[in-house]
């Protein structure tokens, strides 16, 4: 058991003129819930895509557990223990909500070339997928359709398919953005609760959840890395200030 | 096999491309900035060689009717695009696949309707019937270079104004970024309209061309269409100078394919097997080219917006 | 609960079936036997598209290369091998050759999307359609005949009803296999991927590979369906490969339901008669068809299934 659960060297990636990814170097350790902040178009979207699998970096690569995975599509590493939660809601619209948290369980329990057997008599499947939705709090809406639901169920939804497929490492982009203070504060408490059983790696723009949730931040600006450290190291970072903390003194970020 | 064949086989392909490039062109735009798939095309086409030809016999003159016809494929064009494409915009490609088809099937059977099974006869006009001694040795038709002649023109129009006015400025900001265009304060809904006629006018010129050299028939359009299709996806979609590099090799290509393909193949098989084989090896090499391109590059050679 | 409510329509359709050319006998109209057959063998091939289309969201204008495959395979063998003319060689092997296409096609073609995919499968039945084309020891563009139809022992397969029943039979078995495909663990993963393939990828499903099967699975009953209808007309021609027909199995699966267990029966049937309908009026009846599949598509998208769909609370 490495105590690095994921690592990054070198990571470049560049959009035409743009560079997006800067030389990143990231060391994520075994448990920790691990920050990334940074301006709008500091390129923290495109960074979760060269860790999730579904962006290729144009040169460095990507570790997990000591194993290169930068040539590993995102299936793949979702296989090997990754998971996401994507900061535009990314869920099956047209599928019920136990239903999309059931798909993600079944990813993890077996193989689906089965064309014979119904899949709802395998009710494993479906209670599995209610205890998570329990944890996150929608199992009083497991039977709506997923579309119909309001934005911070949305967000709710999300969480519970990065839960669903028993991961060790959860990359989570800004899971609560546009939910109200009680949302947000329930989905602080879930999150908090998956520390130590989970390695996160947190994108976030609201410096108040940054601030109570991660062991350890870095700070993205322009592509690079300018700082890495725990909430005081970072706080007290004059360059951090100056680039990212002076400019939103509320900590909200919103564009 | 002369060289003299050869350039005139280059000709032909010049030619034959020129056409393509009058239908890629006004595709392609509908693509890239309207996102839309339109079937329909090549019967805006196969209308505008119907109505010249209608025409050239009514008043006499080919070179009367052709404006009209043009003008008349171009109105009839906007009303298609305000009454049924605009509704399409916003919906998945399947149901613009299935309602485009729906207009071929129209079209089709109401150019049956009024003019029947027959095709229509359309000939090449009295004015450009001969042939010019371009070399000696190499006679070409006078028709066909004036093809060449207006193709060229034509392309040439359009890069100046897609270069050089402000609606070709828009009209290159929609092909590449739609969200843009619409930022920029464009009436957008005009803009959608004026390019489908223009589309469909340039579909009718072609059409008003090609309909002496080829068959003014129901079903013109189809076969005209996949080739139109196939352009734009090798050229790129919403680029049209990628529709003008994709029509000259697909143009190329498949004159090069029917004139020597079958010369090949005798040499080296039987004479039945190449006589058979030989014009649809001609007709595949064009599918063939379009799965390389793709291959190589998945956007085509010049995708706008890239 | 669902297969239940499917196995009672999947009972009620059979009985309806077998009881159809008692019908047509008693009232006279034993012609019609055939023409049901007909509708029967399109339902199979719109079926199998909407499979990799409605459920799978592959929107692909190439489908008829396997229905024209599996019909050449038929007929090719009566010409060259008519010792394995049986069905239950010169059919099994219709579908494996429509399924080797599928395999080859669909590992290129489902490398692409929207509409390159399209595009892409096109031009491999546009390509197939000139091959077949160009065959002029087996017709060429004219087509050829089968000389009788495929054998199955102890039945006369000449007799139109005897024929009937067998396709009855296989589309019957085909919509059972297919109605469990549907509520299996793969039909579900397909579901999610016509829905939203990124999600399904970062969920861990190779989305490439259940997209191929569903691709060669199609492609495998559609080469049935050729087979099939090679049979009941006794003639195979290059245009079952044409992008034509692609687009009219198309609009067979928009009219009776994308994504329905029974939009490829509904639509089919809903076409072929309203072509007869049609034609005993005018000889211009694709106008009328044209402007009723655009009404299916701006005001009805859900086909004569979303009538028929349980209405939301």
């Amino acid at each position: 058991m490495s105590e690095l659960l994921l690592e990054t060297r070198g990571l470049q990636k560049r959009f035409g003129g743009l560079v997006a990814t800067d030389s990143v170097s990231l060391a994520i350790r075994r448990g920790e819930c691990h920050a990334v902040i940074g301006p709008n178009g500091a390129g923290k979207t495109t960074l979760i895509g060269q860790l999730s699998g579904v962006l290729a970096p144009d040169a460095g690569c990507v570790l997990f557990a000591g194993r290169d995975v930068t040539d590993c599509s995102a299936h793949r590493r979702a296989m090997l223990g990754f998971a996401r939660s994507f900061q535009i809601t990314s869920i099956l619209g047209s599928f019920t909500v136990v239903d999309n948290v059931a798909l993600a369980v079944q990813a993890v329990s077996g193989s689906s070339f089965r064309f014979w057997h119904a899949v709802n008599t395998e009710t494993e499947l479906a209670e599995k997928a209610l205890e998570i939705l329990h944890r996150v709090g929608l199992e009083g809406l497991a039977q709506r359709t997923a579309r119909d639901l309001s934005h911070g169920e949305h967000r709710q939804l999300e969480l519970a398919l990065a839960l669903a497929t028993r991961p060790q490492l959860m990359l989570l982009d800004e899971p609560m953005a546009g939910m109200g203070p009680d949302e947000s504060e329930r989905m602080l408490s879930l999150i908090a609760g998956l520390k130590g059983s989970h390695t996160i790696v947190l994108v976030e723009h609201d410096m108040d959840v940054v601030f109570r949730l991660a062991d350890r931040i870095s700070v993205l600006v322009a592509g690079r890395i300018i700082a890495t450290g725990s909430g005081e190291e970072i706080r007290a970072n004059a360059e951090v200030r100056n680039a990212y903390l002076g400019d939103d003194a509320s900590g909200e970020g919103m564009p | 096999m002369t060289w003299l064949l050869f350039l005139e086989q280059c000709l032909n392909g010049l030619q034959f491309g020129l056409m393509l490039f009058l239908l890629a062109a006004g595709l392609t735009l509908v693509f890239g900035i309207m996102d839309l798939i339109n079937l329909a095309h090549g019967s805006l086409y196969m209308v505008g060689a119907y109505l010249v030809a209608t025409l050239t016999q009514a008043t006499g003159s080919f070179f009367l009717a052709v404006p009209l016809g043009i003008v008349a494929t171009a109105l009839l064009g906007m009303v298609l695009e305000a009454m049924v494409l605009r509704g399409l915009y916003r919906r998945d490609h399947l149901s613009q696949v299935l309602a485009t088809f729906a207009l071929i099937l129209i079209a089709n059977e109401t150019t049956r309707a009024i003019w029947g099974v027959q095709p229509l006869s359309l000939n090449v006009p009295d004015g450009l019937s001969g042939s010019v001694q371009l070399l000696p040795g190499l006679s070409y038709s006078a028709f066909r270079l004036a093809i060449i002649a207006v193709g060229l023109a034509v392309a040439a129009l359009l890069y100046f104004v897609v270069t050089r006015t402000r609606i070709g400025m828009l009209v290159r900001a929609g092909a590449s970024n739609r969200q843009m265009a619409t930022a920029m304060g464009t009436n957008i809904k005009w803009l959608f309209t004026a390019v489908f006629g223009a589309g469909a006018a340039l579909c009718a010129l072609a059409g008003a061309m090609l309909g002496p050299l080829l068959a003014v028939q129901v079903g013109m359009g189809e076969n005209i269409l996949i080739l139109a299709f196939v352009t734009v996806v090798i050229g790129g979609i919403g680029s049209i100078r990628g529709a003008f590099i994709g029509a000259l090799l697909v143009g190329v290509v498949d004159t090069f394919g029917r004139a020597f393909i079958p010369t090949i193949l005798r040499a080296v098989l039987s004479p039945a097997f190449a006589d058979a084989a030989g014009p649809s090896l001609a007709a595949i090499s064009i599918y063939l080219l379009m799965i390389g391109v793709l291959f190589w590059k998945p956007q085509g050679l010049f995708p706008a917006g890239s | 609960m669902q297969a239940l409510r499917r196995h009672a329509w999947l009972i009620a359709f059979m009985a309806l079936g077998l009881a159809f050319p008692k019908l047509a006998a008693v009232a006279g109209q034993e012609y019609y036997v055939s023409f049901v057959s007909r509708v029967l063998i399109w339902a199979l091939l719109a079926s199998s598209l909407n499979l990799l289309v409605g459920m799978g969201g592959m929107v692909s204008l190439g489908h008829a290369a396997f229905f024209g495959l599996g019909a050449y395979v038929v007929g090719i063998i009566g010409l060259d091998a008519p010792q394995w003319s049986g069905a239950l060689v010169a059919w099994p092997l219709a579908m494996a050759v429509s399924a080797l296409a599928a395999l080859l096609i669909g590992v290129i073609s489902l490398r692409t999307r929207g509409v390159y995919f399209i595009m892409i499968t096109l031009a491999f039945a546009q390509m197939l359609f000139y091959v077949f084309v160009s065959l002029k020891a087996y017709g060429g563009d004219d087509g050829m005949s089968l000389a009788r139809r495929s054998t199955l022992p102890g039945l006369n397969m000449a007799n139109d009803t005897v024929f009937y029943y067998v396709v009855l039979a296989l589309l019957g078995a085909c919509l059972h296999a297919l109605g469990r495909l549907r509520d299996s663990r793969f039909g579900r993963v397909l579901r999610g991927i016509k829905d939203n393939e990124a999600r399904m990828e970062s969920l861990g499903y190779a989305t490439f590979r259940f997209k191929l099967a569903a691709f060669v699975i199609a492609g495998t009953v559609a080469g049935l369906a050729g087979a099939l209808m090679a049979n009941q007309n006794s003639f195979v021609s290059p245009n079952m490969l044409h992008w034509d027909q692609s687009g009219t199995t198309l609009v067979m699966i928009i009219l009776g339901g994308l994504g329905s267990l029974w939009g490829g029966l509904a639509g089919a049937a809903v076409y072929l008669v309203l072509e007869e309908v049609l034609t005993a009026f005018t000889r211009h009846w694709q106008i009328a068809l044209g402007l009723i599949l655009l009404g299916v598509v701006f005001h009805a998208p859900q086909g004569i299934a979303g009538l028929f769909a349980r209405k939301k609370p």
